[in-house]
């Protein structure tokens, strides 16, 4: 069995110390949590937390079974057909070249948010995948600091 | 009605019908144990250790299925329950421990006996709670109660901040509970349930594999019943010890590590294991990749997640024993017994071969006739309890266990110093009844305080200490596999047992041989006192049939034939 990246998304009550069960969960029982993003659903008492994790089909089966077992948990979702987005900020220093920075935002879905005295924040919501070429494109621009947002998915 | 937490605590304690609680108090739980002064509608056992409150609790609800409650203060009175809690999860027990903790101002400022319990106990309990207002605490009481006992069961703890045991709110106890994100399967899905029989019906060697989860689900009588009808065959795991009762012809005994041949031949050559509240332990499967190799599997439990974790299994039934099997056996009706004779008739063979068995001896006491001998002396009546080591294994093996929850061990987490404690929790559940620790010179060190639990409530429980001045179980893998290396396990060095068990208020006994043994057995049994029984045994004794760690079942080492 291969091991593949996997993103679950998983529907807690929002109650103190929720994500300290899911959490532990995983460093527990050894899975492992590659990016992990967490808020509350609007207009309920649960929060929405997406897990973007690796494994084979048996470990996940394990994961979303042991996350089912924590109180509680509401539902896991394992997503096969999904769509997913991850956002990314980025500053670069403003001697840079920045309309090719503003181009290259742009062709992933983003642009330049703020403009300071020595830097710009420049920032992208994309697919995964695509946010790591983003991020591989944007070293030439010699960007001081990068801050991912970690994946959060829904099915389609 | 107007109260205060403590009282709340109290009176939930009393709502949910509990008579003992067994606690240590300290400052953060004052509160309540003012309340436990006043009321009278449960008794409160002093343990000399939190440890063994918890494990008393345990006992106490492996003996009478009901939830058990501990009670104990924060820092360094929760963190000594920890070994019981995690003992209770690891065997899927039904208990509510009560932990003061710091008022809620000071939780985070590293304050006087301040520890994150509910973070230390969220790995080994079903559930946690830290209450954080007045409001909430019959909720969460109610709570506890339910999810301890409620689908696969297990422990809970609520951590109570003393400024909530102080605080006044209203106290209703509800009547129901509504966790929208808790709904445990209690009922199997039909469909499975048919194709289950249908390959019951088809398989040649089908094989009852028994499980704690039986005990748990108070389920023997409807084991027994599916065994009797189709007479298939079973094997018992060290937590179903009792499920099918010694006498029945169908039971071929204990598997796994320390299983006898015919059991664990019978699970490597089955071609059907119909796995009952069973979790395919690393000591129960031995080598996965050789485990039952020609079987199809049906798997019953509660958990979703014991299935298809370690073993792939081809009929998942997902539901509580009692419930499968009672819409299981009415669709089995037509299986021809017949059908399974064959199987049956090799088994008798592989059990002829190698039946379970040890050489005795007329110099030295055994073990294992010490054992047989409790049997014989108060088989049935008795409830046995234990501690962790060759004693505990060689009880498993030899004892005639006749009904469920007559047996009482630790066997998911292997704790040491369980037993002492689990019989006082056993016997203050069922004092007719004569309850008898077998334990080790090792184990029973490890919470030896409780002699003077026992001796002060007058619960007299019998220790049966087979002394063989060793670490025993340690020391026969030292044997086998560190070439006979004894590091650290030879225990020479002895209490005086008998002055020891004086001291603390309770009698002792000396025994070196059989007649011996029958004479200070009869006199315990009828003393109200607790005590020590100190039995010289053969120190090197092994436990034999034994599957090494990480082998094939089926590549048993085995006892010298007997002459017997
Ligand atoms: C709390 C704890 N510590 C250590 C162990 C490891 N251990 C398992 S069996 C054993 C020896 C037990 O010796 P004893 O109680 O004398 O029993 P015997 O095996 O001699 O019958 C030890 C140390 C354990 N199971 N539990």
């Amino acid at each position: 069995m291969k091991d593949a990246r996997r993103v679950i998304s998983v529907i807690v009550m929002n109650e103190s110390s929720v994500l300290a069960r899911v959490t532990a969960l995983f460093a527990g029982r050894g899975y492992n949590i590659e990016s992990l993003t967490v808020a509350p659903i609007p207009n309920s008492q649960m929060s929405h937390i997406t897990i973007e994790t690796k494994g084979n089909a048996k470990v996940m089966e394990q994961i979303t079974k042991q996350l089912h077992k924590l109180i509680p948990v509401y539902k896991v979702i394992e997503h096969e057909e999904m769509v997913e987005k991850e956002m990314v900020l980025v500053k670069f220093p403003i001697a840079e070249n920045l309309s090719d920075i503003e181009a290259l935002c742009r062709a992933y879905n983003g642009g330049i948010v703020n403009v300071g005295k020595e830097m710009v924040v420049a920032q992208v919501a994309d697919e995964p995948t695509r946010i790591q070429h983003f991020i591989e494109a944007a070293q030439r621009y010699n960007p001081c600091e990068i801050v991912r947002g970690g994946v959060v998915a829904i099915e389609r | 009605m107007q109260m205060s937490g403590a009282q709340m605590v109290c009176e939930a304690i009393i709502a949910e019908g509990v008579k003992t609680v067994f606690g240590y108090p300290g400052g953060a739980i004052m509160h309540v144990y003012d309340e436990i002064y006043k009321q009278n509608g449960f008794e409160h056992i002093l343990t000399r250790h939190e440890q063994a409150a918890v494990h008393a609790a345990d006992g106490y609800a492996r003996a009478t299925g009901k939830v058990g409650v501990a009670m104990v203060t924060s820092g360094p009175g929760f963190t000594n329950a920890v070994t019981g809690l995690a003992t209770a999860y690891m065997d899927s027990i039904p208990l509510v421990v009560i932990s003061g903790q710091v008022p809620l101002s000071l939780i985070g400022t590293d304050g006087f006996q301040e520890i994150d319990a509910v973070g230390i106990s969220r790995p080994c309990t079903k559930h946690n709670f830290l209450v954080y207002s007045i409001e909430e605490l019959p909720r969460i009481l109610k709570e506890a109660f339910y999810i301890a006992r409620s689908g696969r069961p297990g422990p809970v703890l609520v951590d109570v901040p003393k400024d909530i045991t102080v605080a006044m709110g209203n106290f209703v106890y509800p009547e129901t509970v509504n966790i929208p994100t808790y709904k445990p399967t209690y009922k199997g899905n039909k469909k499975q349930i048919e194709k289950a029989v249908e390959a019951i019906k088809k398989a040649k060697k089908p094989l009852i594999y028994a499980g704690g989860g039986i005990v748990l689900s108070n389920a023997s009588d409807l084991v027994r019943e599916l065994a009797e009808k189709t007479q298939i065959p079973a094997v018992e795991t060290l937590m179903a010890r009792g499920v099918m009762g010694a006498k029945n012809p169908l039971l071929l005994g204990m598997l796994g590590m320390h299983g006898n041949y015919a059991s664990n031949m019978a699970m490597s050559e089955t071609d059907l294991i119909i796995a009952l509240g069973a979790r395919f332990d690393d000591r129960v499967t031995g080598k996965l990749s050789e485990f039952a190799r020609y079987a199809d599997i049906i798997h019953v439990d509660i958990d979703p997640a014991n299935i298809s974790k370690l073993v792939d299994v081809d009929y998942p039934i997902v539901g509580d024993v009692r419930d499968v099997l009672e819409n299981m056996i009415p669709l089995l009706e037509d299986v021809n017994p017949n059908r399974y004779q064959a199987w049956r008739e090799i088994l008798k063979r592989y059990d002829a071969l190698h039946p379970q068995s040890y050489v005795d001896s007329d110099e030295v006491l055994k073990p294992q006739w010490v054992i047989e001998r409790v049997g014989e002396l108060v088989g049935e009546n008795a409830i046995i309890t234990s501690d962790v080591g060759q004693h505990q294994m060689w009880a498993a093996q030899h004892y005639p266990f006749d009904r469920p929850r007559q047996w009482i061990n630790s066997g998911g987490l292997g704790t040491m110093g369980f037993g002492l404690p689990a019989a006082i929790g056993a016997k203050r559940a069922f004092p007719e009844k004569t309850v008898i620790n077998i334990t080790g010179d090792g184990s029973i060190l490890m919470n030896m305080q409780e002699l003077v639990t026992a001796a002060e409530y007058k619960i007299p429980v019998i220790n049966l200490i087979l002394n063989n001045h060793f670490l025993g179980m340690v020391r026969q893998w030292q044997s086998f596999f560190y070439e006979k290396r004894y590091s650290q396990t030879d225990l020479t060095f002895q209490p005086n047992w008998k002055a020891l068990a004086e001291a603390c208020g309770g009698i002792g006994y000396d025994v070196t041989t059989k007649e011996e043994f029958d004479a200070a057995l009869k006199d315990a049994i009828v003393q109200d006192k607790v005590c020590f029984m100190n039995i010289a045994i053969n120190r090197f004794e092994n436990v034999l049939p034994m599957v090494p760690a990480g082998g094939a079942l089926f590549n048993m080492m085995l006892p010298q034939s007997v002459e017997k």
